[in-house]
């Protein structure tokens, strides 16, 4: 399996309510823990990362969380400023064009600005050299990506721009961005799955769309939460024989285990059929029993990424 | 608590609402036959069934327009179906094209749109679009009125609000009228345009490049014809969805985050002054009464099963009642936002749903009062 960190900069993607989030913050620890200078952007404000490592909110800030980890969560808005006044250099013009009607006008309304200066933004913090004063230099930037649906859209942003903008500063801009995105050395693509119907379902879609459409490298396909293969299928015979005659607690006991026997196996089923229908390597990563995820169940975690 | 036929009943529409990944598609579908069970010629309007499902409903070479699912379907299946399910899959470029047909004045400006490189993309990507086009859709087919029943499964977004916001938004952007002053080339717009707003004009050439302006107001012309017709659109649509004859039901998962959405989303549709009907958490670990403080289940267990077989079903238990503790902490939270609303709870099934008798399964649960609910939960039934 090629290693993820020797990239600048990860998207983690897919369906919504696969676990990306988590998953970021993981992976963030786990190059943080290698010596890397590693920081998690959140894209819409959920402030994951401040509430696993109890900090208060990041916003629009690097906030060291951890060692060598550092999280961000990326406003358009602010992003929208920072790169108005990288372009115009003068404050009080960037200014005057914020105040302005039409320019809000068409901030608000021009379709994809909000994710074209986000990925901006995303861009500038894994420059070598930044942009903004004083930035700290990163050696690897871990992106918590918007769900799938919006996804393929999100990467695809900086092409769609350079489309619509035929010439001109924005079309330049976003080609570099674009190019960027689809440098296989610098960057890469980790695709977020389930074992289930639908999310197997679109990570192969997704897979195809991100290497044949978008041209980003897809690094690798996590198939999340999977539960432990705990009775043999013998054991899962005797336990139905054993459900006809135990009660109480008990019957609901065996109940239980053969209510995840059949689910293990139905998952083992998805894991072969993702596995038929992607390209990239897959790694399966344990369901956590546990209500909610402290930072040593995290580190845990991290512990089984790479 | 209500029962989802109560809260539907003497209603003619239902949004299913909320983030992705709860299982919304399935739900939207359960809630549909079972109503077209019940004797109600009821569409449901999807935007991405998983492939499987869509197939059992035989789906597949669905267009943008509703189609029935055949009865015999449901024979098949054992279920009697006393009225009828029909469905469409939405496409939301051909319904935004539809749309432009049907409020262009001429085809001239029709084909101009159509054609125009901004709408393509905005018709493809704007988010929105798709949220947006969900709603012509259901006012389209609504107006049509040839269906009792109508349930729309809102599409994935990551936040559920964009939804609701998803009009404003494009009504907004199509109206274009600060663009509009700007790009007029003679007369008054230079008269209106104060000294200020000029400078600001030409910063804002410099950023965004001479081109792209053009093309935006090139739009913006074409499209200026048609805004009446679309605000007013936009504005019944809105009407309907606070119809009393609608209903939300928001759709969420078991864990904190899902749940913590939903009520944040019941909140605003409340707000919003829109009928919101309960809550439909899905995948519930649900609680059995057993006593795991002492080894008791291990003990009972240790007569027909060898020790460590024993131990590992105790174990299993375990983790299981852990998560279901989980569920019924994060589900009562839940109802203490919601108040008298109902939160209906479908169990965590031991496979996918992806099929008619899948469907079937939800529905036992889904129609059914919160007593027999538990009462089907104790007894092992999914």
């Amino acid at each position: 399996m090629p290693d993820l960190f020797d990239k600048r900069l990860l998207f983690v993607t897919g369906k919504g309510g696969v676990g990306k989030s988590t998953i970021s913050i993981a992976l963030g620890m786990a190059a943080a823990e290698r010596g890397l200078r590693t920081i998690v952007c959140e894209v819409s404000s959920q402030e994951n990362a401040s509430r696993v490592f109890k900090k208060g909110e990041v916003g629009f800030n690097e906030v060291q969380v951890a060692d060598n980890l550092w999280a961000i969560s990326i406003d358009p808005d602010e992003s929208l400023r920072e790169y108005l006044l990288l372009q115009l250099k003068v404050r009080a013009m960037r200014d005057l064009l914020m105040r302005s009607r039409l320019f809000n006008y068409l901030a608000a309304a021009t379709p994809g600005l909000k994710e074209m200066v986000t990925i901006g933004k995303i861009w500038e913090l894994a420059l070598p050299d930044r942009k903004v004063k004083k930035g700290r230099e990163y050696d690897l930037v871990v992106v918590d990506a918007p769900a799938t649906g919006h996804g393929v859209g999100f990467l695809q942003t900086p092409r769609t721009f350079a489309g619509i903008a035929r010439v001109g500063p924005i079309h330049n801009q976003a080609q570099a961005l674009d190019r960027f995105i689809t440098e296989h050395d610098t960057t890469g693509v980790v695709i977020v799955s389930l074992p289930e119907e639908m999310p197997v379902n679109e990570s192969a879609s997704l897979e195809r769309q991100l290497t044949d459409d978008v041209g980003v490298a897809v690094e690798r396909i996590y198939m999340n939460a999977m539960y432990p293969e705990r009775f043999s299928e013998e054991e899962a015979r005797r336990l139905e024989r054993v459900m006809e005659i135990a009660e109480g607690p008990a019957n609901a006991a065996v109940r239980a285990a053969l209510s995840e026997h059949r689910r293990a196996n139905a998952q083992r089923g998805q894991l072969d059929r993702l596995a038929a229908s992607v390209k990239a390597p897959i790694k399966t990563l344990p369901f956590i029993f546990k209500p909610r995820l402290s930072v040593d169940e995290l580190h845990r975690l991290a512990g089984a990424l790479t | 608590m209500q029962s989802v036929d109560q809260i539907l009943a003497g209603r003619r529409i239902c949004i299913c609402a909320g983030s992705g990944g709860v299982g919304k598609t399935t739900t939207s579908a359960a809630l549909a036959a079972g109503l077209a069970a019940r004797g109600q010629r009821v569409a449901v309007l999807t935007i991405d069934p998983a492939k499987r499902l869509a197939d059992s409903l035989g789906l597949e070479e669905l267009g943008n327009e509703p189609r029935r699912v055949d009865p015999r379907l449901f024979e098949h299946a054992e279920i009697e179906m006393r009225g009828e399910l029909w469905a469409m899959m939405l496409d939301a470029k051909a319904t935004f094209d539809e749309l432009v047909r049907k409020h262009a004045p001429d085809e001239e400006t029709r084909d101009r749109i159509l054609q125009n490189r901004i709408y393509r993309q905005i018709s493809n990507a704007l988010a929105g679009s798709q949220e947006y086009m969900a709603m012509e859709k259901l006012f389209e087919i609504h107006q049509e009125g040839s269906f009792d029943f109508l349930v729309l499964d809102t599409p994935p977004s990551r936040n559920a609000l964009d939804f609701l916001d998803a009009p404003r938004r494009l009504t907004q952007f199509i109206e274009g009228r600060g663009m509009q002053m700007f790009m007029k080339p003679t007369g008054l717009a230079t008269k209106v345009v104060g000294r200020g707003s000029s400078m600001a004009f030409s910063v804002l050439k410099r950023v965004v490049g001479i081109d792209l302006l053009a093309d935006l107001g090139e739009f913006f012309q074409a499209f200026s014809g048609m805004v009446d017709g679309f605000r007013e659109r936009a504005k019944r649509v809105n009407e309907l969805l606070a119809d009393p004859a609608t209903s939300f039901m928001i759709v969420c998962g078991p864990q904190g985050e899902p749940i913590e959405e939903a009520v944040y989303f019941h909140r605003k549709l409340v707000e919003a002054e829109l009928p919101v009907g309960g809550v439909i958490v899905n995948k519930v670990h649900y609680e059995t009464e057993a006593d795991l403080s002492e080894n008791g289940v291990e003990e009972d267990l240790r007569g027909p099963l060898d020790g460590d077989l024993a131990a590992r079903v105790a174990s299993n238990f375990r983790d299981y009642q852990a998560l279901a503790k989980r569920d019924a902490r994060n589900v009562e939270h839940l109802a203490r936002e919601l108040q008298a609303k109902a939160v209906i709870r479908i169990p965590y099934m031991d496979e996918d749903i992806h099929d008619l008798a899948g469907l079937l399964k939800i529905d036992r649960y889904l129609f059914a009062t919160e007593a027999e609910r538990m009462e089907l939960a104790a007894s092992g039934t999914a």
